[in-house]
């Protein structure tokens, strides 16, 4: 028993991440309308400034958590400003827009490789290893960490989404862009804000998953879990995506404990078909024949 | 550079644009995006490698064996996932090429993650060429005809077309298997020019590649799928001397071409002798009209 809990742990902690990532995600998502692919190399770059603030310029913790969340917010602006701005303002269909961002996505893990280098780079420990115990239950000290900050970040996530103006105006353009863009609502500064949003969860996403694992160019693809999780909850929930993602992360560790870890990717595509089959508007998604 | 060298060039040119060529036909002229085609090349290469290797059936049955495969898989998936609208079709056929790889992985008959090598070297350039151009006969008589004529249609007005009386998700589905049959061969030519399989070499940066190349080619024209096809295998190869910033350069392109020139190269346009003159007299008349619109 005390196995189950300890998996049902890990699985929280990882789904809480996959979260903070599938958040961003779907957040674009409901603004936007399509699915953006270079979410995986804001993770990325959130990872590395992380790691480099950490070995390189030997700060805290705290000052390179900050750092890295910030880094990845303007990386996913500028990101927005370059590649997405352009087509917005000419009304293009959804399909340049996904080839936009996998352009960049390409582009941003390219430079990494070639500025950087394509090696597996290790954080230095932050949190000590030996696990925190209760009764039989181990549980890392690293996963407590990301756990909680996964939980805080959320949290102020939906203060913001829920509890302020800029809030009120974000979700009305998820509702109607055209309409709330005629009751005054500055709808690039609405983008702009989301963008902003969604990169600073992916940079705290890409320095806590660099902790758990280690720092490469290709992290970022990553998201694609992050991405089925937010299928998986309902595309543009955002309660959804956090629910997907926590879902996710439990079934994932699920079954590397009892099955195997190789079958740990197949059981989470296989999901995101049977989902798509059977509900595609995902758990919380609602029915938009028209929205799709 | 040496003839050995542009050969190999010109094969793996050869082998995208088949596999492009499919998708075009799925994208640009039945308005469907896919992001699974590394999985339906994938079952194409295994299935006809599978055909020369372990039953020693000739090259060329053997590769129509690894296409027709892939077109009755994919008849399964479009079966499922069609009446998908939009991003969800996507992300679904995304979801089926990451789970055909991940299988693959796991399946030993065909040496798993680890790969399957000692596979005939059957592919020539000649065998390539004359694959491609019956391919592309095939697909310029196709939409020329009145299924071509159904599936634009369908990309352009989905529930319009319903209205008048198109079947949308037959035509969907022949479109899909179709593509997927041209991905499976282009599959089936990969393993046998390489002379090695691994599920590795089907990943979706696979898919993207191919889905690249169709839109910078220009939606709606086998043209721009060809001159795309060609240039996109060739560039990366020719900026191998700036090995770590050729796919940088590669990516920026991208970003560039969507956000400067949409239609792509050929947008919706084709090379034929007609175009070509009336080209060259709008060139000495000085009149250009670029008319942007909706693919």
């Amino acid at each position: 028993m005390s196995a189950f809990f300890q998996q049902l742990i890990n699985g929280l902690s990882i789904g809480s991440v996959y979260a903070l990532m599938a958040v961003g995600y779907s957040l674009v998502y409901s603004i936007m309308n399509f699915s953006n692919f270079a979410h995986g190399g804001v993770i990325m770059i959130g990872a590395y400034i992380g790691f480099f603030c950490m070995t390189a310029f030997q700060l805290p913790f705290i000052p390179s958590f900050i750092l890295a969340a910030l880094g990845a917010g303007l990386i996913a602006v500028s990101l927005e400003k370059v590649a997405y701005s352009p087509l917005r303002k000419r009304n293009a269909p959804f399909l340049y827009f996904i080839i936009s961002a996998m352009g960049a996505s390409i582009f941003l893990e390219n430079i990494v490789i070639a500025t950087i280098g394509p090696t597996f780079r290790t954080y230095p420990e932050v949190f000590s290893r030996t696990p925190i115990t209760l009764g039989k239950i181990a549980i890392g000290r690293l996963d407590i960490t990301m756990f909680i900050i996964s939980a805080i970040s959320l949290g102020l996530l939906i203060y913001v989404i829920e509890g302020t103006k800029t809030g009120m105006a974000i979700r009305a353009t998820s509702y109607n862009a055209k309409a709330s863009a005629l009751m005054g609502v500055n709808t690039d500064r609405i983008i702009f804000i989301v963008f902003a949003l969604g990169g600073i969860l992916a940079g705290i996403a890409g320095i806590l998953f660099g902790m758990k694992y280690t720092v490469y160019p290709q992290i970022g693809a990553i998201t694609i879990k992050s991405f089925i999780a937010a299928v998986f909850g309902g595309l543009g929930s955002l309660t959804g995506a956090v629910i997907g993602s926590i879902l996710l992360g439990i079934i994932e560790t699920f079954t590397s404990g009892y099955l195997s870890s190789q079958y740990r990717d197949l059981i989470a595509f296989g999901l995101l078909i049977f989902i798509l089959v059977v509900r595609p508007m995902g758990i919380m998604g609602k029915i938009t024949e028209d929205k799709a | 550079m040496d003839w050995f060298y542009v050969k190999g060039i010109l094969i793996l040119s050869g082998i995208n644009l088949l596999a492009v060529l499919g998708l075009s036909l799925l994208t640009g002229f039945t308005g469907l995006f896919s992001f699974g085609h590394a999985g339906f090349m994938a079952i194409g290469a295994y299935f006809t490698a599978t055909m020369t290797v372990k039953f020693g059936m000739p090259f060329i049955p053997a590769l129509l064996i690894g296409g027709l495969a892939a077109a009755m898989v994919s008849l399964i998936i479009g079966k499922l996932t069609l009446n998908l609208k939009g991003d969800y079709f996507c992300i679904a056929t995304l979801g089926f090429g990451e789970a055909i790889r991940l299988i693959l992985d796991n399946v030993q008959y065909f040496g798993g993650a680890r790969g399957w090598p000692g596979i005939p070297l059957d592919t020539t350039l000649i065998n390539v060429v004359v694959i491609n151009i019956i391919a592309i006969v095939i697909l310029i008589n196709l939409i020329k005809s009145r299924h071509g004529r159904n599936m634009m249609a369908v990309r352009e007005e989905e529930l319009a077309s319903q209205i008048i009386g198109i079947n949308v998700f037959k035509y969907k589905m022949i479109a899909l298997a179709i593509s997927a049959a041209y991905a499976g061969i282009a599959g089936g030519f990969l393993g046998h020019y390489t002379g090695f399989l691994q599920p590795k070499m089907f990943q979706l940066i696979k898919s993207t590649e191919l889905t690249i190349i169709v839109i910078f080619g220009g939606l709606g024209s086998i043209s721009g799928s060809v001159i795309g096809a060609v240039l996109l295998t060739a560039l990366p190869e020719l900026l191998r001397t700036f090995a770590k910033w050729r796919l940088v350069v590669y990516g920026a392109t991208v970003i560039f071409i969507m956000i400067s020139r949409p239609k792509g190269l050929m947008g919706g346009k084709e090379i034929t002798i007609s175009n070509i003159k009336k080209f060259f007299s709008r060139i000495f008349n000085k009149n250009k009209s670029y008319n942007e619109g909706e693919i």
